[in-house]
C-alpha cells in the first residue's frame, strides 16, 4: 500500500520499524493485532481529514453536479417529476433579452474597478513613504471594506436621497440640479457601482500597501541617493515591484463585476435596470421557481470564472488566487 | 534627474511643499469621502423625527444624547434577537470551522497517503465555484437533509465553505518543525494525542487569524441568512427587515445601522493589525 515503515509519514512506533515487511510466518495473536495496528495507521489520515473532505463533497461537489443535472431539466424545484429538455435553457440563457441583457450590467461595475485600482495604487502608494498620521489614514480607507452589506446599502441609500447628503455637498459647489442617483435608470448602476468603489477599494488598498513594504527599502535608499524623484521611483520600482498583483486585481475585478449581488440586492432589488447576473438567477430560481433556467445560468457563469481564472494562470504563473 | 540640479534650491523646496500639500489634500478629501456618508448616517440617527423632517442631512442633531431611535430600533426592530442569533451561529461555525480546518490541515500537511493530490486539488477547484449563484442547488441539498430554516443550515454552510482557513493552517503548520511530532512519538503519543497536545496549542496564532476573519465574514453575511433561515434574524437580515416597517424613518434606520456598524469599529480598532495580516495572507496566498 501507499505507506511503508520507511516513510517519512509514517515512523509510527518503534515496534513496526523491526518488522519492516510487516508480513507474519505464521498468524498469531501478535501478527494479527499488528496488521489491525497497520490498517488503522494507514487509515489516520483519512480520518484526519474525512469531516473536510465530507463537507466539501456534499456542499460544493454534490451541488456543483446537481446544477448540471438540473440545467438539462426543466425542474420547477418541488415537483417530483421533471423532463429532460437538453440545451433548451442554455439557448434561452443566451437568447433571451431579459437574461443576456443584465450581462452588460457587469460592464459599470467592471469600470468602476479601474478607478478603484487606480484609487486604491495611488493611496497606496503615497502612504507608503513617510506620510503623518498614516495609521490614521490607513484604518479610514480600508475601514469600510469591514462594514456588513445591509449597514452599507442603508448608508448609501441615505446617501443618495432627494436633498440629502449628496444633494448637499453638490450644491455647496453649485450644482443645484442633482439627478435621483437611485430612482433614474441613467444614472442607477452608476450609483451602485459607486458604491461598490466605496466598499471594496480599501481591500486593493491594503493588497497594494503590504506589496510595496515588501520592496527592500535599500532599493528607494539607493535611488534616493542618484537623485530620484517620488514620481520617478513610482515608476522604476514600485510599479513593476508590484505589477503581479495590480494585474491580479484586475483579474479578479472580471469575476468580481460578473458575480456582483449585494450592493443592488440590497439597495434596489434589482430594480431600474440594476439587475445583475447573479440576481437574475436567484430570481429566476426562488421566485419564479424555474430551477433549470437557473442552473444553466449558474452553469454559465461558473465557466466563465473558470476560463478568467484559467487565463489568469496563463498570464500570471506564479501567484495563485482565490476568487471569494 | 539632471533638472533637479539645476532648479534654483528655492524652486525644488516650494515644489516639495505643493507636492506635500497636494498629498495632505488628497488623503483629507479621501477620508472626507469615506467618513461623511457615516457620519451623517449618525446625526441622523440622533435626531427626533420632528427635528429630521426640518434638518438638512449635514445639520449636526441638537442633542448628541437622543439615543431613542437606538430603543425604538432594539425593540421594535427586534435587533437583540439578530444580536443573539448571530452570536450562536458565529460560535458554533467558528469552532467547528477550527476544529475540521486544522484536523485537515494536520491530515494533509504531516502525512502522505494515496489521492493527496486529488484532495488538494478538490480543494482548490472549490474556491472557484461563485459562491451565490451555486445556492441554486446547495439549497436542494439542505432542503433534503431537512434543515431548511433551522439553525443549523447555516452552521453547516459556514463550516463547509472555509478552504481558506485550511490553507492558512497548513501555511502555519509548514512552519512548525516535524521534529516536535516525531519527539512526541517517541514519547509513545499517538497521532491523536500530538495533533491535540502539540500541533493545535502550537496553531494559536493561525487560528486567532481565522477566527477574526472568518468571524468578520459571519457577521457580515448577508443572503445566506436571508434564503436559510426566513423565520428567524440574523444581524443582517434582523437590519435588511427595515426596509419595509420603518419605510421612511431614516432616523430609526440609521440608529439600526449604526447598531450592527459599530461592534465591527470596535473589533476593527482593537484587532486591526491581525485583520491587515489575516485579509492579506487571505487574499493572496
Amino acid at each position: 500500500m501507499a505507506i511503508n515503515a520507511t516513510g517519512p509519514a509514517s515512523a509510527d512506533t518503534g515496534a513496526d520499524r523491526l518488522h519492516p515487511e510487516g508480513r507474519p510466518v505464521r498468524p498469531s495473536g501478535a501478527a494479527r493485532r499488528r496488521t489491525w495496528r497497520q490498517t488503522r495507521r494507514q487509515l489516520t489520515p483519512y480520518l484526519f481529514i474525512a469531516a473536510a473532505v465530507a463537507l466539501l463533497l456534499l456542499l460544493t461537489y454534490w451541488p456543483a453536479a446537481n446544477l448540471l443535472y438540473f440545467s438539462v431539466t426543466d425542474w420547477d424545484g418541488i415537483d417530483q417529476d421533471l423532463n429532460y429538455v437538453g440545451f433548451e435553457n442554455y439557448v434561452q440563457v443566451f437568447t433571451d433579452p431579459r437574461i443576456f441583457e443584465v450581462f452588460y450590467v457587469s460592464l459599470y461595475y467592471f469600470g468602476a474597478s479601474f478607478l478603484q485600482i487606480g484609487l486604491a495604487l495611488y493611496f497606496a502608494t503615497i502612504l507608503s513613504f513617510n506620510t503623518r498620521f498614516r495609521n490614521f489614514f490607513r484604518g479610514v480607507l480600508f475601514f469600510p471594506y469591514l462594514i456588513n452589506g445591509v449597514a452599507i446599502g442603508f448608508v448609501f441609500l441615505y446617501l443618495f436621497q432627494p436633498d440629502g447628503t449628496l444633494d448637499t455637498v453638490l450644491s455647496w459647489f453649485g450644482l443645484t440640479d442633482p439627478p435621483q442617483w437611485i430612482g433614474d435608470p441613467e444614472i442607477a448602476n452608476w450609483s451602485l457601482a459607486g458604491t461598490s468603489v466605496w466598499r471594496y477599494m480599501g481591500m486593493n488598498f491594503v493588497l497594494f500597501l503590504g506589496a510595496i513594504q515588501s520592496i527592500p527599502s535599500d532599493i528607494y535608499e539607493a535611488a534616493e541617493l542618484d537623485g530620484a524623484n517620488k514620481w520617478q521611483q513610482f515608476w522604476a520600482i514600485i510599479l513593476p515591484g508590484i505589477r503581479r498583483i495590480i494585474g491580479l486585481c484586475f483579474v479578479l475585478s472580471i469575476a468580481g463585476s460578473l458575480s456582483v449581488f449585494e450592493i443592488p440586492f440590497i439597495m434596489t432589488g434589482g430594480a431600474n435596470g440594476t439587475s445583475t447576473f447573479v440576481i437574475q438567477t436567484i430570481q429566476t430560481a426562488f421566485t419564479h421557481r424555474q430551477v433549470g433556467i437557473a442552473s444553466a445560468m449558474a452553469v454559465v457563469l461558473l465557466v466563465i470564472v473558470l476560463v478568467v481564472t484559467f487565463v489568469q494562470r496563463k498570464l500570471f504563473p506564479d501567484e495563485k488566487v482565490d476568487l471569494t | 534627474m539632471t533638472t533637479i540640479h539645476n532648479v534654483p534650491r528655492t524652486g525644488a523646496k516650494a515644489q516639495r511643499v505643493t507636492v506635500g500639500t497636494a498629498k495632505y489634500l488628497s488623503l483629507v478629501i479621501a477620508a472626507a469621502c469615506t467618513l461623511l456618508p457615516l457620519v451623517t448616517v449618525l446625526f441622523a440617527s440622533l435626531k427626533t423625527s420632528e427635528e429630521y423632517g426640518t434638518t438638512g442631512a449635514l445639520t449636526p442633531p441638537s442633542n448628541w444624547l437622543n439615543l431613542s431611535n437606538y430603543v425604538t430600533a432594539f425593540d421594535s426592530g427586534e435587533m437583540l434577537e439578530g444580536i443573539l442569533n448571530t452570536g450562536i451561529v458565529l460560535v458554533v461555525s467558528l469552532a467547528g470551522t477550527i476544529l475540521i480546518g486544522t484536523m485537515a490541515a494536520y491530515g494533509l500537511d504531516r502525512f502522505e497517503f494515496r489521492g493527496k493530490k486529488l484532495v488538494f486539488a478538490l480543494f482548490l477547484i472549490a474556491t472557484l465555484v461563485p459562491g451565490v449563484t451555486s445556492q441554486v442547488a446547495t439549497f436542494q441539498v439542505i432542503n433534503g437533509m431537512g434543515l431548511y430554516d433551522t439553525k443549523a443550515a447555516l452552521i453547516l454552510l459556514f463550516m463547509g465553505t472555509d478552504i481558506i482557513a485550511i490553507y492558512l493552517f497548513i501555511q502555519f503548520m509548514q512552519a512548525i518543525p516535524t521534529s516536535l511530532d516525531e519527539a512526541a512519538m517517541i514519547d509513545g503519543a499517538s497521532r491523536w494525542t500530538i495533533y491535540w497536545k502539540v500541533i493545535l496549542p502550537l496553531l494559536r496564532p493561525a487560528i486567532a487569524t481565522v477566527v477574526i476573519i472568518k468571524g468578520i465574514a459571519i457577521y457580515n453575511e448577508f443572503y445566506t441568512p436571508f434564503l436559510y433561515l426566513p423565520s428567524q434574524d440574523l444581524i443582517s437580515t434582523s437590519l435588511f427587515r427595515f426596509k419595509g416597517p420603518f419605510g421612511a424613518q431614516w432616523e430609526v434606520i440609521s440608529a439600526g445601522t449604526l447598531i450592527v456598524i459599530i461592534p465591527t469599529l470596535i473589533a476593527f480598532l482593537f484587532l486591526q493589525r491581525w485583520i491587515y495580516r489575516g485579509l492579506t495572507s487571505g487574499a493572496v496566498k
